[in-house]
C-alpha cells in the first residue's frame, strides 16, 4: 500500500462487547476511486465505517488516512438512515452550511464567500431547486443529495456512505450512484459506499470490499465476485450467477443461505436494469 | 407598574426571558424538554438549603442544578435521557421533602419557589441573575453551531468533531444555569414552559434556524413582559400568566404547522 493512499486499512480487527466483529480486514483506496462495501445485514459494514471514522477502537491492525494514522483531517460521512425532524427549522441550504462550519465555535456572520461555496455545492448535487425548503420535509432522494453536499462541502479526500441506497427506489438509487461517481472524480475524493445489494453499483465501482462473517476480500470486482473467491470467504460453496446483466450470489445447498439481493427483494432483482 | 419597587422585577424578568428564549430554541430542537423540567424542579431543594443557611438562594439552586447535570449525564450512559431525567427528578424531590421537613421553612417561601415571586427581588438577586445570564449566553454563543449540527444528527456531529463525543453535558449545564436563575422569578414548576412555549411556537413561523432563535427570544420577552404587567394589574400569580401565555405560543405555532402541512 503506498503512503499516499486516501485510505489504507491494514489487518483491522474490531471487537464489540467481547465479540469479534471484524477480523483482519485489509484493503486500500486511491484518491478518486469508487469502492462498494458489500455484505448482508450484520456482516460488519457499519462497524467498519465507524472504525474508519475513529468512533470505534481497533483491537489490532491500523487505519491510515492520506498515509497518516489517527490524524484524519476531514472525512465526509453520510450515516445510515437518519431521521430528520420535520419540525426543525433548518433548510437544505443550512444543512450544507453546517457541513462547512458546523464544528466551529463562536458566532458566525453572513459571509459572501461561504454563500457562494454553499450554492456551488448545492448545484453540484442537483439540490439547488429545493435549497430553501426544510430538510425534514424533503423526499428520501432529495435528503440524500443534501447530505452528500453536507459531507463533500469541505472537500474531504474520503467520503463514507452507510447504506445510502437503502430507502430509495431504483431510479433514485441510479441517480445517486451516478452523482457520487461523477463527484468522486471531480473532487478527487475516494468513495466507500456500503450496500447489501451490489447491482445498482456494478457500473460505477472501481473496487469492491466483500464482507461476510467479519472477514473481507477486496480487489477489482472481476477478481472478487467469483464463485471460488466468495465460496472461500463464506466457508461453503456459493455460486456467482450473472443473469440479464445482474449479479446474484446463491448458496448451492437448497436455498439455505441465499444472498440478500435474492432473499429480500426478488421482484427488484428480476426487474430490467 | 413602573414604580421603583417594580424595577428589579422588570430587569430580572427581561434577562430571564432573553436567556429562556435562546436556550429554549436548543431545548426544543434537541427534544430535551423533560430534562429542562427536571433540572429546575430538581434544583429547588437547593434553594431550601440556601434559605436554611441564610445565603443567596441562587447559590443553592446553581449547586443543585450542577449536581443534576452530573446525575443526568452519568445516568444517561446506556440509558435514555427521559429515564435519567426522571430518576434525578424523583431523587431530588425526595431530598427536597426531607430538607423542608428538617428546616421547617415557611409555606409562603416554598410557594414562591414553586410558582414564582416577582416582588421583593433584592439588588443582590439582580446581580446574581445578570451574572448567570451572561455566563449562559456566552456558553450558548460559543457552542451555537455545534449544538445546531448535533440537533440535526449526532452521527453527523461526531464525524465533524472528529470523535464520537457528545455536547450533552455542556448543553445541560447551559440549561441548568439558565433555569437556576429563572426559578425564583417564574417558579420551579413553570420555568420550563418559558423554554418550550416560545421556542416551539417560533419554529413554525420561519424555516431559518437563527431567525427562529431570534423570534423565540422576542416571543419569550413578550410573554414575560405581558405576564408581569398582568400580575401588576390583577394581582394574580406571575407563574400562571407565564405558563398560560407560553402555552398560547405553542398552540399558535402548532396550528400554523398543521395548516402548512395540510396545505402542501
Amino acid at each position: 500500500m503506498s503512503g499516499t493512499a486516501a485510505l489504507s486499512v491494514e489487518g483491522a480487527c474490531v471487537a464489540l462487547g467481547g465479540r469479534s466483529v471484524l477480523r483482519e480486514v485489509t484493503f486500500g483506496l486511491e484518491p478518486g476511486e469508487f469502492c462498494a462495501l458489500i455484505g448482508s445485514n450484520g456482516s460488519g459494514k457499519t462497524t467498519l465505517l465507524r472504525a474508519i471514522l475513529g468512533f470505534l477502537p481497533l483491537a489490532a491492525g491500523r487505519i491510515r488516512l492520506n498515509g497518516v494514522v489517527g490524524a484524519p483531517g476531514p472525512i465526509g460521512y453520510v450515516p445510515q438512515k437518519i431521521a430528520l425532524d420535520p419540525a426543525l427549522p433548518l433548510r437544505a441550504r443550512d444543512v450544507v452550511t453546517l457541513g462547512l462550519d458546523g464544528a466551529r465555535l463562536g458566532l458566525s456572520w453572513p459571509s459572501k464567500a461561504r454563500r457562494i461555496e454553499v450554492d456551488r455545492m448545492l448545484r453540484a448535487v442537483g439540490a439547488d431547486g429545493f435549497a430553501e425548503q426544510r430538510i425534514g420535509l424533503l423526499s428520501g432522494g432529495q435528503q440524500q443529495r443534501v447530505l452528500v453536499a453536507h459531507a463533500l462541502v469541505r472537500r474531504p479526500k474520503l467520503l463514507l456512505l452507510d447504506e445510502p441506497l437503502a430507502n430509495l427506489d431504483v431510479r433514485s438509487s441510479a441517480e445517486i450512484v451516478a452523482l457520487l461517481r461523477r463527484l468522486s472524480r471531480e473532487y478527487g475524493a475516494a468513495v466507500l459506499l456500503s450496500a447489501h445489494d451490489m447491482n445498482p453499483l456494478l457500473s460505477a465501482m472501481d473496487r469492491i470490499v466483500y464482507l461476510a462473517n467479519g472477514a473481507a476480500v477486496a480487489g477489482r470486482p472481476e477478481e472478487v465476485v467469483r464463485t471460488e473467491v466468495l465460496s472461500s470467504l463464506y466457508g461453503y460453496h456459493v455460486d456467482v450467477v450473472r443473469v440479464h446483466g445482474r449479479v446474484v450470489v446463491v448458496a448451492a445447498e437448497a436455498g439455505e443461505q441465499i444472498h440478500e439481493a435474492v432473499a429480500r427483494d426478488p421482484v427488484h432483482t428480476a426487474s430490467v436494469p | 407598574m413602573f414604580a421603583p419597587f417594580m424595577l428589579h422585577a422588570w430587569l430580572v424578568a427581561t434577562m430571564v426571558a432573553i436567556v429562556g428564549g435562546a436556550v429554549g430554541f436548543f431545548v426544543v430542537a434537541r427534544r430535551a424538554a423533560f430534562a429542562a423540567h427536571a433540572l429546575p424542579l430538581g434544583a429547588f431543594p437547593g434553594a431550601a438549603v440556601a434559605s436554611l443557611l441564610g445565603v443567596n438562594e441562587l447559590f443553592g439552586l446553581a449547586l443543585f442544578s450542577g449536581v443534576g447535570v452530573i446525575a443526568i449525564t452519568q445516568l444517561q450512559r446506556g440509558e435514555r435521557r427521559e429515564v435519567a431525567s426522571a430518576l434525578w427528578l424523583a431523587l431530588a424531590l425526595a431530598v427536597g421533602v426531607l430538607l423542608l421537613s428538617l428546616s421547617g421553612a415557611y409555606a409562603q417561601s416554598l410557594y414562591g419557589l414553586l410558582f414564582g415571586e416577582v416582588l421583593g427581588i433584592s439588588r443582590a438577586q439582580v446581580l446574581g441573575v445578570a451574572l448567570l445570564s451572561a455566563l449562559a449566553l456566552a456558553l450558548l454563543a460559543l457552542l451555537a453551531r455545534p449544538l445546531l449540527l448535533e440537533s440535526l444528527s449526532g452521527d453527523l456531529a461526531a464525524a465533524a468533531f472528529g470523535r464520537a463525543r457528545s455536547l450533552e453535558g455542556a448543553f445541560l449545564l447551559i440549561v441548568a444555569l439558565s433555569t437556576a436563575m429563572a426559578v425564583p422569578v417564574v417558579g420551579a414548576l413553570l420555568v420550563f414552559s418559558l423554554m418550550v412555549g416560545p421556542a416551539s411556537g417560533a419554529r413554525a413561523y420561519t424555516d431559518r434556524p437563527w431567525r427562529a432563535l431570534l423570534l423565540s427570544v422576542l416571543l419569550s420577552l413578550a410573554v414575560v413582559w405581558s405576564a408581569l404587567a398582568l400580575t401588576y394589574l390583577t394581582d394574580g400569580p406571575v407563574g400562571f400568566f407565564v405558563g398560560a401565555l407560553s402555552a398560547v405560543c405553542y398552540v399558535a405555532g402548532r396550528r400554523r404547522s398543521l395548516r402548512a402541512g395540510a396545505g402542501s
